[in-house]
Order: C-alpha cells, then sequence, then structure tokens
C-alpha cells in the first residue's frame, strides 16, 4: 500500500509539474470564463455613436426611426443627388434613401456611407422600414393596423411535470444543454486521461525502466498507482477548472456589475419619445411577456440542482475513469509504440463513441429504453447517464444505484483483465502481440 | 554455506518451456556466474528469483527461508533491459526507486548522496536522465541497484554500455559488494569477465542446466591433457621426436625458439612429454593448458545441440 502510494505521488507530481498541466489549467478557464463573459461584454460594448440622415421621399417614416444610444437619426429634407454631393460637409455617418419607389419596389432603398455599417444596424432599420411598409399596404387594403396587432399571437407552451400531486415547471431546452455538455465533458476526459495512462505505460515499457519497478513491486501495484494518480491529475484540473472559472467570472462581475443586469431592448424603446400612448401599451405587454420568458429561464437554471449535478458528474467521471483507464494500460502494456495501438484501440473507443452518437437519441427521450439501457450497460453509462441527470423528472435513485453499481463491478471487471494482459506485456519487448496472444495472457 | 537456492524450478509458457527443472545452489558471499546462450531460460530464472513471476513449480529458498515478498528489499536487481524516466531527474529518479525498494527518504538521500560522490556524479543530481549518455545513466542504474545494501544482487549482463575504464569500477565495485558480505549472481555472455569473477558458475542451455560447480574445478574436469611447451635449439623436427599418437595443435615459431601446443592422449602424463623432447631441445617454458570458459561454453553448447 505504502508503494502504491509512492508511485502514485510520482505519477501525479510528474504531471501535474509539466508545463502543459500548467498551461491547459490556466487557459481552460479563461476560455471557459470567455464564453460567459464575452457575449455579455460584446452585447453591451456601445460602438460609437451613429448620425445617420434619413432623406424620406414618401413622406412615410418621418417618425418611424427611434434613436436610441447607438444610433441617432435625423430628417433631412432635399433632393438625393444634393445630399449625396454635400455628404461629406453634412458630417452624417450614412444616409438613407427611401425614394417614392420604395412603396413599390421596397428593394430600392439606398444606404449610403463612407465606412462600414454593423450588420445588426442594418437589421434593424430593414425591420422598421418593413414593418412601416407592410402597416401602409394593410391600410391601403383597407385593415386597420391595430386589427391585425391584435390577431397576432404569440405561444409558449409551458411544460410541466405532474408527479406526486405536484406540478412542477420544467425547462428542458436548459436540461438539454446541460446534458449534452456533461456527457461530452465526460467523454472527453476519459480519452483524455486515458491515453495518458496508455502514455505512460508504453513510457516505462520503451525506457525500459519497468523491469527495475516490478523487481521492487508487483505489476498489479505499478498499474494501479499510476491508474489513480492519473484520476487525481484529472480531478485536480477538473476542480481548478471549476474554481478558477468561478474566480474570472466573479472578478469580471465585480469589476463592472452592469454587465450582467439584464437589459432589454423593448425597455429602452419605452424611453424613447414620440410613440403614441396606444403603442406605447402594446410595447409594454410585450416587455412584460418577454420579461415573463427571461424569468422563467432564469428560475429555470435555478432550479437546476448543480450540486447534485457536479457529484454525480465526479461519480461517474471516476467510475468511467477506471473502467477504461485500466483497459487503457493493457493496451499500452501489449504495443511497443504509440502506432501500435491503433488495432487494439479500436474494441475500446467503439462503446464510447457509440454512447456519444446515441446521446441525441437519449437527450431527445430521456426516460426512453436505449436511455435506460445505455445508462445501464457500464461501458457508456458515464456518459448516457451524465447525459441524463439533468432533466426533469429525475432519473430514478434505483437506476442510479444499479447503474453505479454496474459500473463499479464493470470497473472491478476490466481491472482484472487488464492486470491478467498487463503484467505479462510489460515484459515482452520487440514483439507486437495479436488479440489471440492477449487472449493467451488472460487465460494464462 | 548456501545463502540462495532454487529447487526443481520450471516454468512453462503457452507452447515452449523455459525452465525445465532447474536447481541452482549459491553459497553465501560468492560470485555465481549464470551462462547460456539467448533464449536458454536465463531471464526467466532471474525474473522468478525477483519474484516478477512465479515458477509453475519449485521451491526457492533464500538461507532456508522459502522466497517471498519480504525479501525484495533485500535483493538488488540489475536487468539487461533496464532504462530510466527520460524526463525525471537523475536526483528525483534514484530517490524514487530507493524509496520503492523501501527505504525512508532521508536514508534514501544520504545513501545515494555518498554513492553520487564515490562516482564523481554529484552534478548531475539536477540534470534530466535524457541529458546524459547511454554510459553514465548506467552509472546511475547501478546505484539505484545497491542503494538499499542487498544481501542478494543479480546482475544481467552489468557490463554492457560501459566503456572499459567504467567497466572496471564496475567491476572494483563488485568485488568490493562481494567483499562486504553480498552473494552476487551474475549473468553475462561475456566469457573473460566469468573467468574474472565468478567463484561458480550454471550453464543454463534450452530450459535445463548442463553444467554447475566450482568454476575452477570444471576446467580441470574440461582439460584435454593438452600442454604448451617452448624450446630452445631444437635439432630435430618437431614431427619425428613426437610420437605418432601426440597430437600436435599447434606450432609457433618465436624469435629465437619455438612453441608447441601437444594433446596427450589419456593415459599419457606431462613427464613423457617432457622426456621425449629433452633430449633433442632445450625446454624454457612448459605449461598445462586449461580450457577457457569460452571454450567450455561453446563445446558444452554444441554437443546439447548434437545430442538432441
Amino acid at each position: 500500500m505504502n508503494k502504491i502510494f509512492t508511485i502514485l505521488r510520482r505519477e501525479y507530481l510528474s504531471r501535474v509539474k509539466k508545463k502543459s498541466f500548467i498551461i491547459m489549467t490556466v487557459l481552460g478557464p479563461i476560455l471557459m470564463a470567455a464564453l460567459f463573459v464575452v457575449p455579455v461584454y460584446l452585447a453591451n460594448v456601445s460602438d460609437r455613436e451613429m448620425k445617420v440622415a434619413v432623406l424620406d421621399e414618401t413622406g412615410l417614416f418621418y417618425d418611424a426611426f427611434h434613436n436610441s444610444d447607438k444610433v441617432e437619426y435625423e430628417n433631412i429634407y432635399m433632393d438625393y443627388a444634393t445630399a449625396r454631393d454635400q455628404f461629406e460637409e453634412l458630417d452624417y455617418d450614412a444616409l438613407l434613401h427611401i425614394p417614392e419607389s420604395a412603396l413599390n419596389n421596397p428593394n430600392s432603398v439606398k444606404l449610403l456611407s463612407t465606412s462600414n455599417i454593423g450588420l445588426n444596424m442594418i437589421s434593424d432599420m430593414e425591420s422598421v422600414i418593413q414593418k412601416k411598409l407592410e402597416a401602409h399596404r394593410l391600410s391601403l387594403s383597407g385593415i386597420d393596423k391595430k386589427v391585425l396587432e391584435d390577431i397576432e399571437v404569440d405561444v409558449t407552451i409551458n411544460t410541466f411535470i405532474y408527479k406526486e400531486g405536484e406540478e412542477k415547471q420544467n425547462y428542458s431546452e436548459i436540461s438539454y444543454a446541460l446534458g449534452l455538455i456533461s456527457g461530452l465533458l465526460i467523454y472527453i476526459f476519459i480519452f483524455l486521461y486515458g491515453a495518458q495512462v496508455m502514455r505512460g505505460v508504453i513510457e516505462e515499457k520503451t525506457s525500459r525502466i519497468v523491469e527495475v519497478i516490478v523487481s521492487s513491486v508487483k505489476p498489479f501495484q505499478l498499474m494501479m498507482g499510476k491508474i489513480v494518480g492519473i484520476a487525481l491529475v484529472g480531478l485536480t484540473q477538473f476542480v481548478l477548472w471549476v474554481i478558477l472559472t468561478g474566480l474570472i467570472v466573479f472578478t469580471f462581475q465585480t469589476i463592472n456589475p452592469d454587465l450582467f443586469k439584464y437589459k432589454s431592448p423593448e425597455q429602452q424603446m419605452i424611453e424613447n419619445k414620440g410613440l403614441t400612448p396606444d403603442e406605447l401599451a402594446v410595447q409594454q405587454e410585450n416587455l412584460e411577456l418577454s420579461n415573463d420568458k427571461a424569468n422563467s429561464l432564469l428560475e429555470g437554471i435555478r432550479q437546476i440542482q448543480f450540486g447534485n449535478i457536479l457529484i454525480m458528474f465526479l461519480f461517474y467521471f471516476i467510475g468511467g475513469y477506471l473502467l477504461y483507464a485500466s483497459l487503457f494500460a493493457a493496451i499500452g502494456s501489449a504495443v511497443d509504440n504509440e502506432t501500435d495501438t491503433q488495432q487494439f484501440m479500436l474494441p475500446v473507443t467503439i462503446p464510447l463513441i457509440l454512447a456519444i452518437i446515441s446521446m441525441q437519441v437519449v437527450l431527445n427521450n430521456p426516460d426512453g429504453p436505449v436511455a435506460f439501457w445505455m445508462s445501464i450497460i457500464p461501458f457508456t453509462s458515464p456518459i448516457i447517464m451524465m447525459a441524463r441527470i439533468p432533466f426533469n423528472p429525475p432519473v430514478a435513485y434505483w437506476e442510479i444505484g444499479l447503474s453505479l453499481a454496474m459500473l463499479v463491478a464493470g470497473f472491478v471487471f476490466t481491472t482484472w483483465l487488464a492486470a491478467r494482459i498487463y503484467r505479462t506485456g510489460i515484459l515482452m519487448y520487440g514483439k507486437k502481440a495479436s488479440f489471440r496472444e492477449l487472449f493467451k495472457w488472460i487465460r494464462f | 554455506m548456501t545463502f540462495f537456492e532454487a529447487e526443481n524450478v520450471s516454468k512453462n509458457y503457452a507452447g515452449h518451456t523455459a525452465l525445465d527443472h532447474v536447481s541452482i545452489n549459491v553459497k553465501e558471499q560468492s560470485i555465481f556466474g549464470l551462462l547460456g546462450p539467448n533464449g536458454a531460460g536465463k531471464t526467466t530464472l532471474i525474473r522468478i528469483i525477483n519474484q516478477i513471476i512465479g515458477p509453475d513449480t519449485g521451491e526457492l529458498r533464500i538461507k532456508g527461508e522459502k522466497l517471498n515478498p519480504d525479501h525484495i528489499a533485500q535483493i538488488g536487481y540489475l536487468p539487461e533491459e533496464r532504462g530510466l524516466y527520460k524526463k525525471m531527474k537523475v536526483g528525483e529518479q534514484a530517490m524514487y526507486l530507493a524509496r520503492l525498494k523501501g527505504l525512508s527518504k532521508q536514508d534514501a538521500y544520504s545513501r545515494l548522496k555518498k554513492w553520487f560522490e564515490k562516482f564523481e556524479i554529484e552534478n548531475w543530481w539536477g540534470k534530466k536522465v535524457e541529458e546524459l549518455s547511454k554510459g553514465m545513466a548506467q552509472k546511475v542504474q547501478f546505484i539505484v541497484t545497491v542503494v538499499h545494501e542487498p544481501s542478494l544482487l543479480i546482475f544481467d549482463e552489468p557490463f554492457s554500455g560501459f566503456d572499459p575504464i567504467n567497466a572496471e569500477l564496475l567491476k572494483q565495485e563488485i568485488l568490493k559488494l562481494k567483499d562486504k558480505g553480498a552473494t552476487i549472481i551474475f549473468s553475462t555472455h561475456n566469457m573473460s569477465s566469468v573467468e574474472e569473477l565468478c567463484d561458480n558458475i550454471a550453464l543454463i542451455d534450452k530450459a535445463k542446466v548442463i553444467l554447475d560447480g566450482e568454476m575452477q574445478s570444471i576446467k580441470q574436469e574440461y582439460k584435454s591433457n593438452a600442454y604448451e611447451l617452448k624450446v630452445r635449439d631444437l635439432q630435430k623436427d618437431i614431427n619425428e621426436i613426437l610420437p605418432s599418437s601426440f597430437n600436435l595443435k599447434k606450432i609457433r615459431a618465436l624469435n629465437n625458439c619455438q612453441s608447441f601446443v601437444v594433446e596427450l592422449p589419456g593415459n599419457v602424463t606431462s613427464n613423457e612429454l617432457l622426456s621425449q623432447v629433452m633430449p633433442h631441445a632445450q625446454v624454457s617454458s612448459f605449461e598445462e593448458i586449461l580450457p577457457t570458459m569460452n571454450e567450455i561454453f561453446i563445446r558444452k553448447v554444441t554437443e546439447a545441440g548434437r545430442s538432441k
């Protein structure tokens, strides 16, 4: 036991001290935090305020464009040729020309500028023009715009889970995303650290140190020391990632508290002047609806039991990793260099890849038979079960229990199998083993 | 006194026999040569002694006690296929291997420092193994083999990779270890080092021991009743002097004398050879030729090959 610890310590320290580990550990959270922070940041960064001149020949658009903190619209009244000639002196960033013909041919609208105009701004203008033109055509055909707005409906179905006489709102989009992320993370972790075990074994074999070591410790001790040591490296990295990501996001939040406040664009529109009371009421209604949606999303996130998911993630990461790591160790022991591993890798990676492919099905039907069986079979359960766990209703306790028990049985079995291949394989030099030979080593 | 013995040890691998009822007996504080051609089973036997693999049948004993995991700390093993972690620092690595043999941190450190000083390699402590030459790495390996002061040392081809100067250094260290009380099993193809170092030998071929015993008595046993004599002033052709039953094997002309190697028939003594030659020449030297281990090795192994 003492010797396993000595081995474990070396395996752990030699990897944690590596530059690549440190770089990955620092870079990972920065990337993850960037994933949170950058979109929020970008959405809030105000571009330079633009001044746009509106040259409206139709007379429809004099109050159609509303200023925001990004754009200021100003109506100008002159003919297009003059405006274009004086464009530079007029000190506008852009000139929006809506010719008379736009009423019949909307594509004749023109935006003139000296530099590039953001796509968002253009699409904003397009939607304003489109709405106005639609309203114009409606009134021409005798339909009041208000009637149309009354007719328009926006449907969102709120899903509820009814269980034990209680209604609970369900947020399957969030569960879907979380399931996908956790399943993929498990897959990546198993591959990343399983391959490290394999490479470690090959390194010991090719550097010929293995015989020196097994004269002091049992091959099984060496294998377990390595597997557990690398598992701890993986856990260390994961925990550091979670902590550092949290830290970075938190720091950003304290430095710039406004960044994460939810600013609804509707709010800004209401603040704008020049709306008729009717229009204001409609906007207000829209705002409440969309606030509802935003709130329900937040509520959904709040409802997720992150603690639970994290604990299950650790269980399934450790279980799945142990199951596969010993197989990777066996592969490493059977070959002389990394290029020879291909033929043995295939049967080991097939269940993992199968699990990833089936994840789509499982996420769409987290309580279906595919999901059930694949989360019981230990070779696929770490990925599939993690994909199921964020969903509501939660996976039954007996299923998780059975799945974990099977996983434990699975890794006891693979470890036993791998140890038998390993102890013979590590002492075989210069010979590429075949599957038949591996089988012989197991029986022997 | 017997320090280590193996009795009727057999080991079968799927499809072939690596050891077939092998028995050896190693005396305390002696150097035991384990000889044999490639693939004879030496490495298998050594691995069994190191408890890396187990025998199918047979028993091994150290000082009469059945071999068990507690003995691992008493054995030092320098394998033929040896290496170190390339990316690890020499000192860290030596500490690691010493601790795996059961030394405490302090013990491992102080003893390693002593050995590093002795081999004048203290400044390698912080270097990475990949920066060392092969010979340098071998020195480190030798140190970690002996650092826990094992009472049984097993060297498998210890001299491969050493230049003559370091090989000599190593040889001296091995002899010193023996003087300090260690028992040494020494496996090699290098017969001249066997002659220099070994007290006893066992020759293994095709999984069986085909020859074993004290090296000097084996040499006596395998001598072919041959003599080398140097003479001056030879008056007659040597072929006319010697009876036809004497087998003249080699003639060499030196500056002012001649040298002959003569193999005598089994019942003829050296005195008879001398009395035949003396009337016709001045004998300046006369010596019995003992076979080298190399010759015995080749002879035994080819004989065994023929008898199959």
